[in-house]
């Protein structure tokens, strides 16, 4: 019945880092909305400020201008602890180097947001295990990351990421560590994500890594000069 | 996140570092250690100091020749002329609140009985020694005036003695030779244990002061009837203070020196020993609790630089955290917990190790110690308390940084 919210709202988003008497415009006026179930693949050369926008809409960097709503949210006004709460309920983090915490197993890995969002015992194992078996690492839950491919840990970030069933996924080069195999391994996780209606956002430099994404953002200099609605015949 | 939560994080954390940990631990370990150790050693000897005031009894004035200066007795029994006979005689029929007195005439020798031997030293002493010390016989009987009047080759033996020359039997009635001479045993001493300098109380003889006087004593000086030392004490419910001014004043007059003028003896009562022993307790106790502290902030400035590294190194780990969704106080809270876990576990070990060590002193020293459950309390409030308080600042760093500062940390 009502009309349906994005998921993310950008409006004239600035970014200035003041190096010395250098001003240096990582976003220059940036606008885009991103709707529930897209699939948004972020390219540009580097420090075209991909990764400045994404952390931004993650709330996990403050922007010099322009407002960010997050789920019809906005950022601007939220306190530190609403942007953990935020962080924690709303959104979920892929990095290119995985972050998981060394020496500990993938399920205590996947474990973590549930943590702070003061879930655990046998609530906390059941949504894992689900994330696990979700990207199919059922099997590996105990094993700790230096036991793991590349692709595999990969694998358990994006458990991670999934744990807390967040609105949307954040994956800056999510496959930039990773070989040919492993990369479409992860791919083809994601859109089985996408399909099932989890939002993603996917910084990438590889336009084939883009072409698995239903939509594709170009940066520069700053600013988005190009907006692409592929059809997903074409990514396959 | 619960409290319980984060302290699940920050073990993990520390256990993921366990040499690092305990090397963090080992300033707080050997602080508190060391205070165990001490506190232990000096508790113990002040109990035994105590035990022997006490079983002084702390009605008892005891009078010696020699004068007393700031540092107690300066000089021996040599310098100045012992008590008498006629001293104590005086002091019994003048001083209304003596409840007993005994003089002490001391002598050392041989103690033999069939074919065993034993060295110690032997009391010559009024019959009243009994009640002036309170120190009843456990056997037998106790010595009598008549023993004393009749110069009887009687002894009554310390527990240590009774059970080095006759074992398990009853010595009464036995014969022994002290110095060759023969006496008969008509009683053993209540046992009484070590005195505060840890000398054995029990191994002693006492035998009457006449009998002493001529076959055991060397003659003293021009004195006919010589007394070396003179326990008194005092009748229940009379002023220390007062029957030990008569006393003086009694000895000044019949050893001819007057009012005013430096005595030539010492009469001292037992709540001088205890103020003098509550004093160097005080000092002891100072100087503890001072080296109690120092030890803590070294051990407790380690953990703040273990810590300070912990964070910077940590420094992607709490972005990552911040990330999935952990607030400032979940990131302080984690560090804080296990500033407090490093130095509680450490102060656990150092009272560990702190008993071990005032173990072994008590076994190789022979030293009484005690650990006071209270010092385990201390022990570990303090240390957790250091923990908190070198903690804070690190913790509180690590929860404001930035969380996309932190993440990009290198
Ligand atoms: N903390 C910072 N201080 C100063 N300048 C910064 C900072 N972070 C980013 N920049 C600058 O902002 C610009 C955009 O950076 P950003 O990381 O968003 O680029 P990017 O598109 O992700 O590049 P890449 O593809 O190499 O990851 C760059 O010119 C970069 O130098
Ligand atoms: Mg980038």
């Amino acid at each position: 019945m009502s009309e349906i919210i994005p998921v993310i709202e950008a409006r004239g988003l600035y970014r200035h880092y003041y190096q010395g008497s250098q001003v240096v415009k990582a976003l220059d006026g940036v606008d885009v909305t991103i709707m529930p179930g897209e699939f948004v693949a972020v390219m540009g050369p580097s420090g075209s400020g991909k990764s400045t926008f994404m952390n931004i809409c993650g709330a996990l960097d403050q922007p010099s201008g322009g407002s960010v709503k997050l789920d019809g949210r906005d950022l601007a006004g939220m306190s530190r602890d609403d942007l953990a709460d935020l962080r924690n309920e709303v959104i979920g983090f892929v990095f290119q180097q995985f972050n998981l915490l060394p020496r500990t197993s993938a399920i205590a890995n996947v474990m973590l947001p549930l943590r702070y969002a003061g879930i655990s015992g046998p609530d906390a194992v059941a949504l894992c295990e689900r994330a696990l078996t979700a990207v199919d690492l059922y099997q590996r839950m105990d094993h700790h990351p230096n036991e793991l491919s590349g692709g595999q840990q990969q694998r358990v970030a994006i458990a991670r990421a999934l744990v807390t069933n967040p609105k949307l996924i954040f994956a800056d080069e999510p496959t930039g560590a990773l070989d040919s195999v492993t990369t479409v391994e992860v791919l083809k996780l994601f859109q089985r994500l996408n399909a099932e209606g989890m939002t993603i956002v996917m910084v990438t430099h590889d336009a084939d890594v883009a072409a698995y994404a239903s939509r594709c953002l170009h940066f520069k200099d700053g600013r988005i000069i190009d907006d692409v609605r592929q059809s997903e015949r074409a990514a396959q | 996140m619960t409290l319980f939560a984060t302290i699940i994080v920050a073990l993990e954390a520390l256990r993921l570092n366990a040499l690092r940990t305990t090397l963090a631990m080992l300033g707080i370990i050997i602080g508190v250690a060391a205070v165990i150790t001490m506190a232990s050693i000096s508790t113990g000897a002040s109990q035994r100091v105590e035990q022997f005031i006490s079983s002084l009894g702390t009605n008892l004035l005891i009078a010696r020749p020699g004068s007393s200066g700031m540092g107690g007795r300066q000089s021996g029994a040599g310098t100045s002329q012992s008590f008498e006979e006629k001293d104590v005689t005086a002091l019994r029929n003048r001083v209304a609140d003596i409840a007993a007195i005994s003089g002490v005439v001391n002598g050392s020798g041989a103690i033999v009985y069939g074919n065993k031997n034993w060295q110690t030293g032997v009391q010559g002493v009024h019959a009243d020694y009994h009640v002036a010390r309170a120190w009843d016989v456990a056997e037998g009987s106790r010595l009598t005036d008549e023993d004393i009047r009749r110069k009887a080759k009687v002894a009554v033996i310390g527990k240590t003695i009774a059970t080095e020359l006759f074992g398990g039997q009853s010595p009464i009635g036995e014969r022994i030779r002290i110095k060759n001479v023969p006496f008969e045993v008509i009683g053993v001493l209540e046992e009484k244990g070590q005195s505060g300098m840890g000398r054995d109380q029990d191994d002693t003889i006492l035998v009457p002061i006449s009998t002493a006087r001529t076959r055991l004593a060397g003659r003293e000086g021009s004195v006919a009837e010589p007394v070396q030392m003179m326990f008194i004490s005092v009748r229940d419910g009379a002023s220390m203070a007062r029957v030990q001014e008569e006393v003086e004043a009694v000895l000044m007059e019949r050893r001819n020196i007057r009012p005013g003028d430096q005595a030539d003896f010492d009469v001292r009562n037992m709540s001088e020993f205890i103020q003098a022993r509550t004093a160097t307790q005080n000092t002891m106790g100072m100087l503890l609790a001072t080296s109690a502290a120092i030890s803590l902030v070294v051990g407790g400035i380690g953990i703040m630089n273990i810590m300070l590294v912990s964070v910077t190194e940590r420094t992607r780990e709490i972005g990552l955290r911040m990330a999935v969704g952990a607030r400032g106080r979940d990131i302080l809270v984690q560090f804080l917990v296990e500033a407090i876990t490093l130095c509680l576990v450490g102060g656990l070990v150092g009272l560990a190790v702190g008993a071990l060590c005032s173990g072994l002193v008590a076994h190789y020293a022979e030293w009484p110690v005690v650990m006071d459950p209270v010092y385990v309390i201390l022990a570990l409030f303090g240390s957790a308390t250091v923990g908190l308080f070198f903690g804070f600042y690190p913790a509180r760093r690590a929860s404001k940084l930035n969380p996309i500062d932190a993440l990009r940390y290198e």
